[in-house]
């Protein structure tokens, strides 16, 4: 804790194109998911194996959601780790190029089951985010401060570590280059992306923003002292059991992944409990998306568990597509699009009257991006989600799901667009 | 043992409940209700950056000898949160709402972001660096005056 604070400095923080090149570009690849939703109907739903959702699934967890992340935690280590990242400007060119076209590459090859798209893609994501946890190691290694946020991203930066590493070692058993068994390399590089580093990562900041934008209680310290290892033991624990006996292994694996699911369900009932005892009483959109997000996580859990106990559910080729939904999208999307709502305006506003002459007329975070666009937004988010449920039941649903998100995904680069626009006219007065 | 930390969170709570009180009485346009519980809320961040300004950060600054660290910062930030009281007092006096739940969001997330540095750093390091001095400091500062807000 006893760190040097230099850090708190404003004049630390980032430059505002560090984090918005990766914000400007996220929704775009949610756009790119709604038109192959769109070309492929509801044949990309018949399986999880299906080129277009192998395609899209890495639309959304890379070219939205890592894209996002790795945007906001180059703008929040100087203030949470009390450490800044070395050279942010050089460090986000050298990130966001190649994860934008890596993630462009990576979606195409699959889609088209071109393996030389798999290999340059694989090549492009390895390098931009080896660099991205490079940089983030180098800046965790220099903080001295400890807290359950820090501990959280530990663990979610190495789960992307492995992720990267399985998805590698995937691609290049697809391409013929090796011979893993890949059932168990999808398997491990499920568990690491999503539970692990989307999962870990949420679990931390959740820690600091919840109690700050709701005006809620504190996570309790029991909870969050445990909760993060817990589930990143697990995780070690689970990949560790293949390496056991086969009967030892699928009840191990069974038993973490359970404890997982239960730190998960934990995670969320508290949090929409702090929500519920908010003391900032006002309708947020922020808080809908998330309260939208810890249902879905809580819904995830609970199919989850009725999976373990009927064999029906496991066995139909639907239930790891609900399951991707309810937590890729209905909890990971949103509870991020709800953060980019206070991340976006409020770094505008602070980079502005910093900037701009004392007295100047610097627009509030609600002229920046007003409370009824963002409404707007969530509300078409929240029908796509429910579109997307549906269409597991009616298959021909999956079209208006695509044009929902297609729109959902354009209101939100408008959104930023705009706001980013607004950010240029004032900064050049 | 009461200590920096725990006054000075505690009081930060204080002031989030009379800024949640007035954030939702002008989203009801309860003129005057909200006008009460705005002054009420700009006093109490007054009073507790006059604390912070007055007391802690001169006894941490003579301590430690750093003038332009942390407490450099903070002062700059109690600044530009005096800058959008007085615009959310203009807000309320006009009695126009959707600025003053634009002013309100900002610096919600301004007075929070804050309030984390403070208690997460400056407050622990306050309680280290001064130990002793503890007991009368936080005397002085519940009789310390409201600063100019």
């Amino acid at each position: 804790m006893n760190a040097p604070i230099s850090s708190l400095s404003l004049q630390q923080a980032p430059p505002i194109s560090v984090p918005f090149r990766f914000f400007l570009s996220a929704p775009l690849f949610l756009l790119l998911a709604a038109l192959i939703l769109l070309i492929s109907g509801p044949q990309a739903l018949v399986s999880r194996w299906t080129p277009a959702l192998l395609a899209l699934t890495h639309l959304v967890t890379l070219g939205f959601l890592t894209m996002t992340m790795i945007g906001a935690l180059m703008q929040m280590f100087p203030v949470l780790a009390d450490s800044p990242m070395p050279q942010p400007r050089r460090v986000a060119w050298m990130v966001h190029v190649p994860l934008v076209a890596g993630t462009a590459m990576l979606a195409s090859g699959l889609f088209f089951s071109q393996t030389v798209l798999l290999d340059a893609a694989i090549f492009l994501l390895a390098f931009a985010l080896g660099v991205f946890l490079i940089a983030a190691a180098y800046s965790l290694a220099a903080s001295r401060v400890r807290h359950a946020t820090i501990h959280a991203m530990r663990f979610a930066g190495i789960a992307l570590m492995l992720t990267v590493g399985l998805g590698i070692a995937l691609a290049g058993t697809l391409s013929g280059d090796f011979h893993f068994p890949v059932q168990e390399l999808v398997r491990l590089h499920v568990a690491w992306g999503l539970p692990g580093w989307v999962g870990l990562l949420v679990m931390g900041v959740a820690y600091q923003v919840v109690p700050m934008f709701q005006l809620t209680p504190a996570y309790p310290a029991r909870l969050t002292r445990w909760l993060g290892g817990s589930v990143f033991l697990l995780l070690c624990a689970g990949s560790l059991t293949s390496l056991t006996s086969p009967l030892l292994a699928s009840w191990g694996d069974s038993l973490a992944a359970g404890g997982i699911a239960i730190g998960f369900a934990v995670f969320a009932g508290a949090t929409l409990y702090l929500q519920a005892k908010r003391r900032r009483r006002i309708v947020d959109v922020t808080q809908q998306f998330w309260r939208i997000g810890m249902l879905s996580l809580l819904s995830a859990v609970a199919l989850w568990g009725g999976a373990q106990l009927l064999t029906g559910i496991a066995a139909d080729s639907r239930y790891p597509i609900v399951l991707g939904v309810l937590f890729m999208f209905g909890f990971a999307v949103s509870v991020v699009s709800g953060m980019l709502y206070k991340i976006v305006p409020f770094l505008i506003w602070f980079h502005l009257q910093g900037g701009l002459p004392k007295g100047s007329a610097v627009p509030n975070m609600k002229q920046i991006i007003s409370g009824h666009a963002a409404r707007r937004q969530m509300q078409a988010h929240l029908a796509t989600l429910l579109l997307l449920l549906g269409s597991i039941a009616w298959p021909a649903l999956v079209y208006p799901a695509a044009l929902t998100l297609g729109f959902a995904s354009c209101l939100l680069w408008l959104n930023l667009f705009a706001a980013t626009r607004l950010y240029l006219k004032f900064a050049r007065l | 043992m009461e200590t920096i930390s725990n006054y000075l969170a505690s009081d930060h709570r204080q002031c989030d409940d009379y800024f949640a009180m007035a954030e939702e009485f002008a989203a009801k346009q309860d003129w005057p209700a909200t006008t009460a519980s705005f002054e009420q809320f700009h006093s109490a961040m007054a009073h507790h950056f006059g604390m912070e300004e007055q007391v802690l950060f001169p006894a941490f600054e003579r301590e430690t000898g750093n003038t332009m660290g942390p407490t450099r910062m903070m002062r700059m930030e109690h600044e530009q949160m005096r800058d959008l009281f007085t615009h959310m007092a203009a807000a309320v006096a006009a009695q126009d709402a959707d600025e003053y739940a634009g002013l309100s969001e900002t610096l919600l997330i301004m007075l929070q972001q804050h309030n984390l540095k403070e208690e997460q750093v400056l407050y622990p390091m306050s309680d280290q660096a001064l130990g002793a001095r503890v007991p009368e400091l936080l005397k002085q500062m519940k009789e310390a005056p409201g600063s100019a807000g």
